[in-house]
């Protein structure tokens, strides 16, 4: 059974935060390095996705872990492996390491419990994140024509990844926390050429972040604009992640289940955060806030973003186990 | 109703069946608008976009945007017009039009919009080809296609050609790639009317009968088309023009027509048209008379094509000076910037006054209507710009006041930066702007500074204050680290903590601890006031009244309940810390048993901490920095010099007994809380009952007991413990109190905070003498006073009734061992005070392991556990324990 024949059959349970669960580890300086980068001569601390190639280990057991919690779906770990985040580390030759490395754990992890599971195939999904710089705004006040990147460099950079990743064999990409839809284009765009030059086409998702209780991109889309701004591409899904908690992410959702033509993703935060940018929403809360959503057939996959773990998606699994998937028009 | 056709800017636009006729503006196109070619070419892109936003204002859904011109850099034009406009969110609201004959322009449009735009346009002019190639690459980049009626041939100029090129171009893009219909927009050009020549005079009827052949053979293809074109004979004749237009469109909608570019200040309602001229008109555009041409035309000559008044929505214009300013910046309107500067300066006389009033207060209006949801980031970020340029306005005259002033300098230099893995900036760099605007000299960094970077500026350019942005959490962490290597770089420069991220509990909570000099701003607006006191002479005292404010704060938040999770004790034992005692090998002290030791006042002057003496007399600050203090420096002095004058007397004339006993003992842990004492003959004597945190921990954090600090029984393996009492003793009580039946309170205060001076230094200094003599297992160590202070020491000395030991009955045990009553006259009272007052009692842990904690809230079954240990009632125990007790 592939992707979508499973997501008609039942909601698909998404994986939780990579990050969250990272930072639990508490990892120094020195673990980021291990041995082989241990002379490197910038900090690597916080370059999560170099964790891969240097901790295998962790990002496994994450993995592991998410699946044992019933997640359909898993990302790889390669949310900034790309050849703009990682000018910062200096790491621009390691993207395609990263990628390569990434896409391997996750799909050995999947593998794993799909032979465990015959039943409840698992698949990976590569996980492309916005980039820390943005096409549509500019980031000298005085200057607002003025841009630090542009598309051209956004594609080719997506390209890279992309290819990296679809030819170690990802089931699907997934673009997510879309702030700025001038990047996700250029990212979509990348794709598109990565996938023809490889010649295999994998199911594509697309995954937006309304900053705040303005309902916008940080670019400043409303939900609807950026639907349509991204409905020129064959998706397999579209939806909602980050930024904000179950509770505030839905009404959002509910005008992308209304309209939109492909599956409904959405993956929240366990809640907004405290004061300390920690989250605080139990399994429980968000399962309950998450209701709605299920039980009314709006949904297709369905998972956790910033603060949420296995016990999260497991809550999330198990109600949602019930319900069946949004059926598309 | 179905959807024709979807776009986007900032916000959709459905094209519905039912849709009203949709405007596409046409001003910002340099072939039809004089003056916005020669805005382009003079780079004055400000006037060029208030022509854009002037359109949306007056109804255009769709703006068109060409930039065709020979002595233009096209392509350079559209893309710096396309940057500027998605800055513009009144204008980029709506979905663009590209507008160009040359494919590159085209392109490198479609590369600078997020929405979903319409690019005009591509046609088979130079074959199949080319057009299905850059039909295919519109797909990929995802817009609606405007196909102009032009083949290898030329332009379709009758009916036939029209249909047959639509017909061609269709099939070709929708069964060769699927294009999708509806994004598929024909231009059956419009051409110009009444132009004298008789092959013209069916222009209008063929573009409306090619307009209805595609609306019912071509199915989903919409139909646009340039009016203006269409009175193209008439220019100068506004009247004229604007009648042609709508009774063009009003036709033109009757047969089927979507959309049209036009000038929506340009078009005449058409029940407005004078009869005649609307006669006339008809005509023409019907091809109803032969002569229409000739009669128009001599219409036209008669009357006077006045121009149109602006009915532009500037009734704002007429308010207060006050409610304009703001309306400016709340729309981030720069067109009358200079001229209400101008007023409000005319007004209030003083720039910084209009820079601190009105203009200020539109600012805070814009930052509740962004608290509120109201207004979003690119908007703010106009406003911004508006303040920016109000302050430009003003510069000069502020210069010119400092000059009468005779403010050499600007007030202060302030650093500012987003931190390190934070690319958000709209908020720095409003603060940024506001800042300058106030007089203020601003350094910025920029985004994603390194911390080094920072303080290595704010060191090359002896800055007054650092400011620090961030609006995702990581950044509040990366805000920690600064303030740590502040700390640590023992630098004394203002910190300031903002972004949407930080809160003021964060600040006080996590970031003060580390440096005290820390001041959180809640949003643009207050920073103003709070880096003027920092620049002024009230700094020591604003930050002092700060770190108070934090400080209360920090309690308050850290007491208060949280909602937590508890794990049950017996769980809480599970994950207990599990030394591994083998590696770690407990130390066999150097002499076991009981002990008793005197000492003098000149053992232990060393060993005071002095800092939380001047806390007693609540003077904070870290001693001896604090003898410096600009604000409390100088009491701060004199009582530390009459302190060390008393301190002289009590040591002449021998005023305190400082004694102290100590026990060590063979120790293991039993049942995982209880740690037995055994005497040499490895009897087991007495028990310390210890309580574990039960709170949820993060992964891989143990739930901690002082218990895990020994060794296990069944371990086999031999393991220590210790206890003391300490005390000033009770003549130094009494002399403290002769001094207040004096009625001198003050030197009565001295010594009797003295006394928990020498009581506590005792406990250190014997500390010291246990870890390298008695128990010896740190003979080598070498520490001076202030590591003694920071604990840098190996083992613990943890006192009951205090956090890692709440329970104070623990002190009966240490009685009993030590026999402190007959040693050393410290008695305990019956709720478990020491008398003498300036006395201290505790443990020895020797671990290397050993750290202070908190046990934290504890739940009924830990306490009825313990009950049963201690051999005591649970109410009483519960009666102990209740400040730890949680339901």
């Amino acid at each position: 059974m592939n992707l979508t024949e499973c997501a008609q059959n039942r909601i698909l349970i998404l994986d939780g935060a990579m990050g969250t669960m990272i930072q639990l580890h508490q990892l120094s300086e020195a673990d980021f390095r291990s041995e082989r980068f241990k002379d490197f001569h910038k900090s690597l601390k916080g370059n999560n996705d170099l964790l891969s190639v240097t901790q295998p280990d962790i990002i496994r057991n994450i993995h592991r872990a998410y699946l044992e919690a019933g997640a359909d779906i898993i990302e790889t770990n390669t949310f900034n492996a790309n050849r703009i985040s990682m000018i910062d580390y200096d790491m621009v030759d390691m993207v395609k390491e990263m990628n390569i490395a990434s896409a391997h754990l996750a799909l050995e992890a999947a593998a794993e419990y799909t032979a465990l599971t015959p039943d409840k195939p698992r698949y990976v999904a590569g996980a492309i994140g916005p980039t820390n710089r943005t096409a549509s705004i500019s980031p000298k006040v005085s200057d607002p024509g003025f841009r630090n990147i542009d598309y051209d460099e956004l594609a080719l950079t997506y390209k890279e990844q992309a290819t990296a990743l679809i030819k170690t064999g990802v089931h699907a990409l997934l673009v997510e926390t879309i702030f700025d839809t001038l990047n996700a284009k250029a990212a979509f765009y990348g794709i598109m050429e990565a996938m023809d030059e490889t010649g295999i086409r994998i199911p594509l998702m697309a995954s937006g972040t309304i900053t705040d209780k303005s309902g916008r991109t940080l670019s400043g889309q409303t939900t609807e604009a950026f639907m349509i701004s991204l409905s020129h591409l064959p998706l397999f899904s579209i939806g909602l992640n980050c930024a904000l908690g179950a509770n505030e992410i839905i009404p959002y959702i509910e005008i992308m289940a209304e309209q939109s033509p492909f599956h409904i993703s959405v993956y929240p935060n366990a809640g907004l955060p405290n004061a300390f940018g920690g989250y605080d929403e139990t399994p429980e809360m968000m399962v309950g806030h998450l209701e709605p959503l299920i039980t009314s057939g709006k949904i297709n996959l369905i998972g956790g973003c910033c603060g949420t773990t296995p016990e999260h998606i497991k809550a999330i699994a198990d109600f949602a186990n019930n319900y069946q998937p949004r059926k598309i028009f | 109703m179905s959807i024709k056709l979807t776009l986007s800017g900032l916000e959709p636009l459905y094209i519905r069946d039912d849709s009203n006729f949709i405007n596409i503006g046409e001003r910002t196109n340099v072939t039809g608008s004089k003056k916005f070619l020669r805005l382009i070419q003079s780079e004055d892109y400000e006037a060029a976009l208030q022509i854009a936003r002037d359109q949306v204002d007056s109804g255009a859904q769709i703006i068109d945007i060409n930039m065709d011109e020979g002595m233009l850099d096209g392509k350079r034009a559209m893309v710096h017009f396309l940057r500027l406009i998605a800055s513009e969110p009144d204008i980029s609201k709506v979905p663009i039009m590209i507008d160009s004959s040359k494919w590159e322009i085209l392109e490198a449009g479609l590369k600078n919009i997020q929405g979903k735009a319409i690019v005009n346009s591509i046609s088979l002019k130079e074959g199949e080809e080319v057009f299905l190639a850059q039909a295919k690459k519109i797909l990929r980049y995802g817009a609606a296609a405007v196909v102009m009626a032009f083949d290898e041939n030329g332009q379709a100029d009758n009916l036939e050609r029209r249909i047959q090129i639509c017909r061609r171009s269709y099939d070709l893009l929708v069964k060769t790639l699927n294009f999708p219909k509806s994004d598929i927009i024909f231009d059956v050009n419009i051409f110009p009317l009444a132009t004298g020549m008789d092959e013209h005079r069916r222009n209008a009827l063929d573009f409306f009968e090619a307009t209805q052949w595609i609306k019912e053979n071509l199915p989903g293809a919409l139909v646009s088309g340039g009016v203006s074109n269409a009175s193209f004979s008439f220019r100068g004749n506004n009247s004229v023009r604007e009648a042609i237009h709508s009774v063009y469109l009003y036709h033109g909608i009757k047969y089927g027509m979507d959309m049209g570019i036009v000038n929506p200040e340009m078009l005449e309602i058409y029940d407005n048209i004078p009869a005649d001229l609307l006669e006339l008109v008809e005509d023409v555009v019907l091809n109803r008379r032969d002569d229409a041409t000739e009669r128009l035309i001599e219409y036209a000559e008669h009357v006077k094509g006045e121009a149109k008044v602006r009915k532009k929505d500037d009734e704002w214009r007429s308010w207060p000076l006050n409610k304009r300013i703001e309306h400016a910046l709340v729309k981030g309107i720069t067109e009358f910037t200079d001229e209400d500067t101008a007023e409000a300066l005319e007004k209030i006389k003083s720039p910084l006054a209009v820079i601190e009033g009105p203009l200020m207060d539109g600012m805070n209006v814009v930052g509740d209507l962004f608290g509120s949801g109201k207004m979003f980031l690119p908007q703010v970020v106009k406003s911004a710009r508006v303040m920016k340029k109000a302050v430009s306005y003003l510069t000069p005259y502020l210069e010119e006041e400092k000059k009468k002033n005779n403010i050499g300098k600007s007030s202060a230099k302030i650093l500012v930066a987003t931190v390190k893995g934070d690319v958000h900036d709209i908020g720095k760099n409003i603060v940024s702007v506001v800042l300058s605007c106030n007089g203020f000299e601003v350094i910025d960094l920029g985004v994603m500074v390194p911390l080094e970077k920072i303080l290595e500026v704010a060191e090359q350019e002896q800055v007054d204050m650092i400011g620090v942005s961030g609006l995702i959490t990581p950044s509040l962490d990366e805000m920690v680290h600064i303030a740590r290597e502040m700390n640590r770089r023992n630098l004394k420069l203002p910190l300031l903590i903002g972004g949407a991220t930080t809160s003021k509990t964060h600040t006080a909570v996590k970031i003060a601890p580390e440096y005290p000099k820390c001041i959180h701003i809640l949003d643009a607006s207050r920073s103003v006031p709070v880096v003027s006191r920092l620049a002024g002479e009230e700094q020591v005292q604003f930050l002092e009244e700060t770190r108070k404010e934090y400080e209360i704060m920090r309690e308050s938040f850290l007491s208060r309940s949280v909602q937590k999770e508890y794990l049950s004790i017996e769980v809480a034992r599970k994950n207990k810390l599990k030394i591994n005692f083998n590696a770690l090998k407990p130390f066999k002290p150097k002499q076991m048993g009981v002990f008793e030791l005197s000492a003098t006042v000149s053992e232990l002057r060393n060993y005071i901490d002095w800092t939380p003496y001047f806390q007693a007399w609540e003077l904070h600050g870290k001693f001896p920095a604090i003898l410096n203090d600009v604000l409390v420096g100088e009491a701060a002095s004199k009582l530390y010099t009459e302190t060390l004058e008393m301190l002289d007397v009590i040591e002449k004339d021998g005023i305190a007994d400082l004694k102290a006993v100590i026990g060590l003992y063979r120790a293991n842990t039993v049942d995982d809380d209880t740690i037995e004492i055994y005497d040499s003959t490895g009897k087991c004597i007495n028990h310390f009952i210890t309580l574990r945190q039960q709170v949820q921990k993060a992964a891989h954090l143990p739930n901690l007991s002082l218990a895990d600090y020994i060794a296990p029984k069944e371990s086999g393996i031999e393991d220590y413990v210790g206890c003391f009492a300490v005390t000033a003793g009770e003549r130094i009580a009494d002399f403290s109190r002769s001094f207040k039946a004096k009625g001198d309170d003050y030197n009565a205060i001295i010594v009797k905070a003295l006394a928990d001076r020498l009581a506590e230094s005792l406990a250190e200094y014997l500390h010291e003498k246990v870890r390298k003599d008695f128990w010896g297992y740190a003979s080598e160590e070498n520490l001076v006073n202030d590591d003694l202070i920071n604990e840098a020491y190996k083992g613990i000395r943890p006192a009951p009734g205090y956090p890692a030991c709440p329970d104070h009955l623990e002190k009966l045990i240490i009685w009993e061992l030590l026999d402190i009553k007959n040693r050393i006259g410290v008695e305990l009272t019956e709720s478990m005070a020491m008398y003498p007052i300036a006395s201290v009692s505790g443990y020895y842990f020797g671990s290397e392991a050993a750290r202070y904690f908190g046990v934290g809230k504890i739940k009924l079954d830990q306490i009825e556990d313990f009950a049963v240990r201690k051999k005591i009632d649970t109410e009483v125990a519960m009666k102990w324990l209740s400040p730890n007790f949680t339901g």
